[in-house]
Parts: structure tokens; sequence; C-alpha cells
């Protein structure tokens, strides 16, 4: 929907300064009438239907940071319809779930997983993360390689209760391409997992991989200084491409030479693309954030930001998210100052911190996650809630993507995106019991006709077993 | 009689002596790790290093030092089942400071992690400060199926980690055997039996050297860690020139195929591990567990009639090779249900310094018991997965891995239950030795816990 409707704004932004200039000029231009298809994939995600349902007696975290003990939540039409307190009534044939005190919670956003370019099983054909054949691959979708089959979305559902995730390449490259977001609903298609409405990122990369990649191979960059002399460079040609594309739709003319890499980063010069920039050493942030205002763009969320606590105050005022690991550590150089009180600073600093998975694993965990940050937080002096730390997992993921229109809490009118737990979500003891997406029940733990089971899967061993 | 409460701060002050000391440590909940199910109200006493009783009703020795655990509890440390802890400081792109994988090296089974390790690395100092006190640790296969011997060590701070070497030979017989052996388990199988019959020839040779009798009655009497080293078999002990192993390789599967070393076996498929099973039927003598095992589940009877150790993955459920297409995170309580020793592992799991998530581990499996057709453990016996379990499957379960009476004194205080996300240690001792909690990530979380400008830069805090 922004993706459509910017352009559509922008087409009527241009005609109208168009129009102004050939009335101040008295020259006969007129607006180039090629215009770039900017959501050639559209989505054709639809939500399967499901039955109005009201969950009562649960202890509710909104993701947004507030708590309802003794909670009730409707769901109907797909969208969160009420949240509060036991008087919130059930409408005539709604299916109505006692909880027990068990906690409901928006469902878990992960803004950092390669399901379906690194799916199960991890062979070399269907490996499809990285194409590491040149450092700056801002052409590359990675929509164009998903797998929807992989077996490792239903784990995220089931196990992880993650309704929404960010595909993104991986960080071989300064420039990795564009990540795309889906909802994790089963799909023939991956158009029809994509998110509807959910704007582009681009990943972009610092530090050790992109220059051991290349510098291996005898290319640059081989340094960091490399890195951000190409970086740099790719954001001027950027700069310029943009500016014969504004010309042209502004006052025609010949049709510039189209370059999709250039579209992506165009797409970001002008605010639609979100930047998601995989980056460790707080060093090297603050340099990206020099790079941004260089040329003009806005970096959304630094991912794995590992020493993201000691700059955590420069996030805050740049307004950028950390997307974070609770407790990874040391297996590089760029990893080695990692500290169990990453999250925990991170938000205590003001700034925005995402717990992310980046790991097939780690996406069916990300709520115990989030709950050895509160931990260390905690044996730090800093006293996180529950209640506060769900927005790691939903309401700031959301926000960083630029989907908390639609989803990411628990407010009416929004998605229908919930979990309800079998216990307290920040224990080792707890899964999920129900995840609905859209309102539709796609995984109940007691129902072994409601666990989806990929195409690979059909036919082989532990086929629709618990998993 | 000293007492002391547990406070943060007297924890700190007592964290210096680094002599064993006569210990008492009261009003716990105690889980011996054992098995059975923790007590509350419990006590455990260390002296000389080991413990010496543990559970409710132990009384406490004149001359101890009593710490009051205040209803906290009180287990065995945690033992890392199958582990790289203290090869690798950084996994990658920090030259020289890895020491898992030997690439180019032209021994295999002969190889010996001991003097790898470094008892200062930092993974040990963070394993340490996580509850972990000891680790079974394994090499990496480098161009053989052979890794080479793993050894079991302690995470104390000090300069002797290892506390057995030469523990187990390590090899892999899936699809990463097959990939060393030339491309194919059937290669992998044949190298595997052909290393297995050269060592069977050469262990034939006896030691012709002087002192044979003496050696000869060793090797039955003597524990192999204690006896000669069969790789100081004597150069008149002739091979034929029909060889593929070097002599230190060969002489390395001797104790192996006599069944006097472990032999520690990586495959993941149900038919790579009745392979593996059947191998028993050509070398009687072997004595073998299994690690990663993710089909085990599917062949559970099978390993179970075998009575082979398993050290599982504990939650490996993703088809994430076709070795592991029936994976599951019931493998675990399934093998258990079948009757299958199990302890928790973490092969390939970012094994060189995640062994501190077996907490963590034995957690989710204690909560699949709430899911409809999972097979999930009870708490108790997750807990021994981690502690009494791996330290028998090596066969070291009467020195390490429980608070039953003589075992080691690794103890840990936590702040709650151990499998839960948001407990952490409160004290730690090994062999008896009280331990400091320190290290890299503590140090860097107390100068950064705030970024206000400082009269001099955050350097200068320490």
């Amino acid at each position: 929907m922004r993706v459509n409707g910017g352009m559509k704004s922008l087409a009527a932004a241009i005609i109208a300064v168009a129009g102004l200039t050939a009335c101040s000029t008295q020259e006969k231009q007129k607006p180039g009438a090629i215009r770039i298809n900017k959501d050639p994939f559209p989505s054709t995600y639809q939500p399967y239907g499901g039955v109005p349902t009201l969950i009562r007696g649960a202890t509710i975290l909104d993701g947004e940071g507030g708590r309802i003990d003794n909670g009730s939540i409707l769901i109907a039409d797909g969208k969160v319809q009420a949240v509060g307190g036991p008087e919130i009534a059930a409408p005539a044939g709604a299916q109505v779930i006692d909880a027990g005190a068990r906690y409901v919670t928006p469902g878990i956003i992960d803004v950092h997983s390669h399901l379906g370019n690194y799916p199960s099983p991890g062979v070399q054909a269907l490996s499809d993360g990285n194409e590491a054949t040149g450092p700056a691959r801002p052409e590359v979708w990675a929509e164009h390689s998903v797998w929807p089959q992989d077996p490792g979305f239903s784990r995220a559902l089931a196990n992880g209760g993650v309704t929404a995730l960010q595909i993104l390449p991986g960080s071989a490259n300064l420039f990795g391409g564009r990540s795309v977001t889906l909802k994790n609903v089963p799909a023939r298609t991956v158009q029809g997992m994509k998110f509807p409405g959910a704007p582009y990122g681009l990943k972009m990369a610092c530090g050790e991989n992109p220059k051991r990649v290349y510098g291996s191979k005898g290319q640059m960059p081989q340094t960091r200084m490399g890195n951000i002399a190409s970086v740099r460079q790719t954001w001027a040609k950027a700069r310029e491409y943009d500016r014969k594309w504004d010309k042209y739709e502004r006052a025609g003319g010949e049709i510039p030479v189209r370059d999709l890499g250039m579209d992506t980063l165009r797409g970001v010069l002008d605010g639609e693309i979100a930047i998601h920039n995989h980056c460790y050493r707080a060093d090297e942030m603050a340099i990206m954030i020099d790079v941004a205002k260089e040329f003009g763009y806005k970096i959304a969320s630094f991912q794995h930001g590992v020493e993201a606590y000691k700059i955590a105050d420069l996030m805050r005022q740049n307004g950028i998210c950390g997307a974070l690991w609770a407790d990874w550590y040391g297996f590089k150089m760029e990893s080695y100052d990692a500290i169990n009180e990453n999250i925990a600073y991170v938000h205590n600093a003001g700034a925005c911190a995402i717990v992310h998975s980046d790991d097939p694993n780690g996406i069916q965990r990300l709520n115990q996650e989030a709950a050895k940050a509160i931990a260390a937080g905690r044996r730090a002096g800093i006293d996180i809630s529950e209640a506060t730390a769900w927005t790691w997992l939903s309401a700031n993921p959301a926000r960083s993507l630029g989907i908390f229109n639609q989803t990411g809490s628990l407010k009416p009118g929004k998605m229908a995106d919930v979990v309800l737990w079998n216990g307290n979500p920040f224990s080792a003891y707890t899964r999920p019991a129900r995840v609905w997406i859209d309102g539709a029940l796609m995984y109940d733990a007691s129902n072994p006709k409601l666990r989806p089971v990929s195409d690979f899967e059909l036919g082989q061993p532990g086929e629709g077993d618990v998993k | 009689m000293k007492r002391l409460i547990l406070t943060a701060s007297a924890l700190l002050a007592s964290a210096a002596p680094l002599q064993p000391q006569t210990v008492a440590i009261t009003n716990g909940i105690v889980a011996l790790g054992d098995g059975s199910d923790p007590m509350p109200g419990g006590t455990v006493v260390i002296r000389n290093g080991r413990v010496v009783a543990a559970g409710s009703g132990v009384s406490v020795p004149a001359n101890a030092e009593v710490i009051d655990a205040n209803g906290k509890w009180v287990t065995p440390g945690i033992v890392a089942g199958f582990s790289r802890l203290g090869l690798s400081e950084v996994d990658l792109g920090a030259d020289g400071s890895d020491d898992t994988e030997t690439r180019n090296s032209p021994f295999s089974a002969a190889i010996d992690v001991a003097p790898a390790i470094n008892p200062k690395a930092s993974t040990i100092a963070v394993s340490r400060a996580d509850g972990v006190t000891r680790a079974v640790v394994a090499p990496v296969a480098g161009r053989s199926i052979f890794a080479g011997q793993g050894a079991v060590i302690d995470t104390a701070d000090d300069m002797d980690a290892v506390l057995r070497a030469r523990a187990f030979q390590f090899v892999e017989l899936g699809e990463g055997g097959a990939d060393r052996a030339g491309g194919s388990r059937s290669a992998a199988f044949v190298l595997f039996r052909n290393a297995l019959r050269e060592a069977r020839d050469l262990g034939g040779l006896r030691y012709p050297i002087a002192g044979r009798s003496s050696a000869a009655r060793q090797a039955d009497e003597v524990p192999y860690e204690e006896r000669q080293d069969p790789q100081l078999l004597s150069r008149d002990a002739r091979r034929t020139d029909d060889v593929m192993l070097t002599r230190f390789d060969a002489a390395a599967l001797v104790p192996v195929v006599r069944g006097r070393q472990l032999l520690i076996v990586h495959v993941e498929r149900a038919k790579d591990i009745l392979n593996v099973l059947d191998l028993r039927r050509e070398f009687p003598s072997l004595r073998i567990a299994l690690v990663g095992a993710t089909e085990g589940w599917t062949v559970a009877d099978r390993i179970a009639e075998s009575g082979v150790w398993v050290i599982a993955s504990a939650l490996n459920d993703l088809p994430a090779s076709f070795e592991m297409l029936a994976a599951t995170q019931s493998n675990v309580g399934r093998m258990r249900a079948a009757g299958v020793k199990v302890a928790i592992g973490m092969i390939d799991d970012n094994d060189t310094r995640y062994v501190r998530n077996q907490r963590q581990y034995a957690g989710n499996l204690v909560a699949l018991g709430k899911i409809p057709g999972a097979a999930g453990v009870s708490w108790a016996e997750a807990f021994a997965m981690i502690t009494s379990k791996p330290a028998e499957a090596v066969g070291l379960g009467g020195e390490i891995g429980s608070l039953a009476r003589g075992r080691r004194g690794d103890v840990v205080i936590w702040s709650g239950d151990p499998l839960e996300l948001a407990s952490a240690p409160e004290a730690v001792w090994i062999d008896g030795v009280r331990q400091p909690l320190d290290n890299h990530q503590t140090k860097l979380r107390d100068r950064y816990r705030t970024l206000e400008r400082g009269a001099l830069p955050e350097a200068y805090r320490h």
C-alpha cells in the first residue's frame, strides 16, 4: 500500500511541480511519460478465514508496553476488535477461550531471517542468500531467492509464535539487495506470502564480511576503509541517478538508462526503502551514521549491533533501532565485545531495541532470548517489565519494517496476529498454544491438522510430526 | 565457624582463596544431578576438593565455612556433553586463535586436544560464569574421518584444565565422514574398518621392547589414561608395507579397537546409527557412544538394546541436511522413553562457546511435556542430562556431574531454577575452590553502564 500510495502521491506532486515550472519559464516542458513500476511482484496474500474469537481471563501484553491482567481480546474479521477486561462480551457465534491466566501477545516479528533464502536442507542447491559476485548488488531482491517450501517457516510459527518476518539477503556485500517482509503463512509462491503494503528494505553490511569476501579475491574492498570508500562512491552514483530521473520525471526529455540497483538506492534516497545495516562494531556504526547524513538517507536499523551498547546514545539521537541477539558472542572479532546486557542497555538509553534471530533455530525462541535480556538487565540494575520487553518482539520490529500501522501490537483495527502461550512466554517451559494470523487460526498445539507441513517434508520420515 | 550471608559483596570478597576449603552450603534447594528431584532445605558439604555429603539432614562440619543459600538452588556444575570449549578464542578471522580443526596435518587419530586447551580462553571464563564447570572437548575432523582424541576439562581459573586427556577418540561417520573419506559413506566405512584393522594388527605386535612383560601386565590392569602411551610402541614392532595410517595414528587406535578408549561417533541418520551399532560385530571390543543422533528416535529400540550412550543435540528440529529429515525436538524424550541412555551435547551448535545454552535447552525439553504428541522429560531427568549423564557417557560418572559423595567439588549456587532463563550463578566452586565469575564481558558491562562523559575516557574505567 505504501509503495503504491507513494507512487501516486509522488506522481501527483510531480505534475504539480511540472505545471509550475511550465508557467514560470514559458517553456514547453512536460513530465516524462515513463514511470518505473515499483511493485512488479505484488503481494497476492489473502488472509484465511477465522471464526470470531474471544480470549478471556488472559494475561495480555499488548506489544506497546501495556499489560492487562484478567484481560480479554476479541478478534473477528481478521482484525483485533477489542482489548480490555472482563467487560468485553462475546458476540453471537464467537468461540470463547478461557486463557486461565495464560499469556496472550502479539505475534513475534523477526526482522532478520534467512528462511527461504538459506533454507533447510542447507545444501548448495538451495543456498541463495548472498550474490557474492560484487560488493554492491542493490539490484538483487531477496524475494527472488525465497523458497516458500522451507520447512523452517513452520517451526518459526509453531515453536516460535512468529507471525511476520523480514527475509534479508546475506552480508557478503556492502549492498546486499532488497529485503522482503512476509506473513508467516504458507503459500505456493513468495508473492502469496508477501506482507501486503510492506515497504522494501535494503540490506547493507559493514565490517569483516565484505572485506573478507572480496579482499580474499584481491578485489576492493579489502579493508574497512575500502568498505566505506565503496559505499560512498556507490551513493554518489545513486545521487546522480536520482537527479537524472527526478529531472526526467519533472521535465521529460531523454529517458535515463534504467539501472535496477540504482532504482533501489533511489528508493532509499526518496525515503521509500528502509536501510537495515548489518554492523557490529560501535565505531563502524558511528561512521555509517555519518555516511547516511552525507548522502541524505536514513538508517532504520543496525542489524546485530553487538557493540550497540557503546553508542546507544547515538542510536537514540538518530532514531535507529538495534536488532540484537541476547547473548551471541566471540564467533568473530567484531563480536568479541558482546555483552549479555546489550539489549537492556540499548533500551535503557532510550533507543529502539529489537530481538532478532538471523537463525532458523533462534527464530523459534525469540521470546526466550528476550527473557534472557531482561534477566541480564535486571542483574545490572535495570528493571524492565515483561510488557515493556515485548516491544522488542513486536512493536519495535514492526516500526523498523514500516508495518506498525497494520500489526505489531494488540490495538483495535490492527491485523489479528496473536499468540496464546501455554504459560509465561518468558519461561523456558512455555510454548505457543495457538497462533492466529489475520484472525485465522494457523497453529493449534492440540490439533495435528493445524500444523503446516511443507511440500518438502511430505512422504519423508517424520511428516506431520510435532517438531 | 564462619558464617557468611550470601550477598553479592560477600561473594566478591570471598572469591580470592584458591585452595580447596571445607565449605558447607546450607538452606538450599539441592538438586544432586543424578536424576532425583530437588530437595528444599538441603545442605552441601565439600572438603579437600570433593563432595562429602549433599541433601537433607546433612550435618555441618565444625571447621567449615558456612554459606547460607537463603533458599536458592544448589547443584553440581553443568557438564558440557560435547563441545570444543577452550580450543578457540575467536572462530573466524582471528588468525592463530582457533585450534579446533586440523586441516593440514599428516596425522588424524593421533591428534590429542589436551595441549591445545587454553585454560585462560575467554570462552572458559564466560562458561564458568554461567555455571559450566566441566566440558567434554573434541577436536574437529580435518582431512580424515578420525578427528583425534578428546579430553574432559574443568573451567577453573587455573592452569590445570585437563581432567582426563585422551578420554575418547572422535570419528565422523555420517555426511561429514563421507566427505572426508573421499565422497561417500561407503568410503568412510571402509576407511574406518581398514584403520581399525591396522590398529589391531599393530596392537597384535604387543610390546617387543624391554619391559614388555610389565607393559603387557599394564594393558590389563591399569586404566588406559595411566598407561604407557601406545604411540611409544617400539620401532621394532614391524608393520607390513601395506598400510595407510601413520604409525602414530594406528597406535592411537589400538586402545579403541581393544575397547580401552571410548569411541565417540558422530552420526545423525537412522541408518548410519544402525551401521555404527553393527560395527561391534566386526570389532566386538569397541566401546561406542553416539553424538548427534538426530534421527535416533526412529531406531530407539535398537539403540536401547545396544546399551550405547547417546550425546544428543537437544532441540534439532529442522531437516538441516538429508541425514536429519526426521528431526524433532521430541527425539530426546522418545529415546529416553525407549530406554536409551541420553545426555545432551552441542555438536556443531556453536560448540566453541555456547555451552551455557545447555541449561536453556534442557528447560525446553521439559516444556515439551505440555505439548500434545510431543515427548518431554522431567525436570530431574533434563537436569541430569547436563550434569551426571554426560559424565557417565564418557566414563567419568564416578568423578564429576553429581553431588554424590566423593565426586569433585563442583558446586553452583543459582539465583533460581537453573533451567530457567532468568537464573544465573551467584557462586561457583570447582574442585572445591571458589571461582571468580568476572570476565571480558562483565568488565565491558561495568565500563559501559553509563555513556556519560567522564573526567577521563572509558579506557580509564577499570
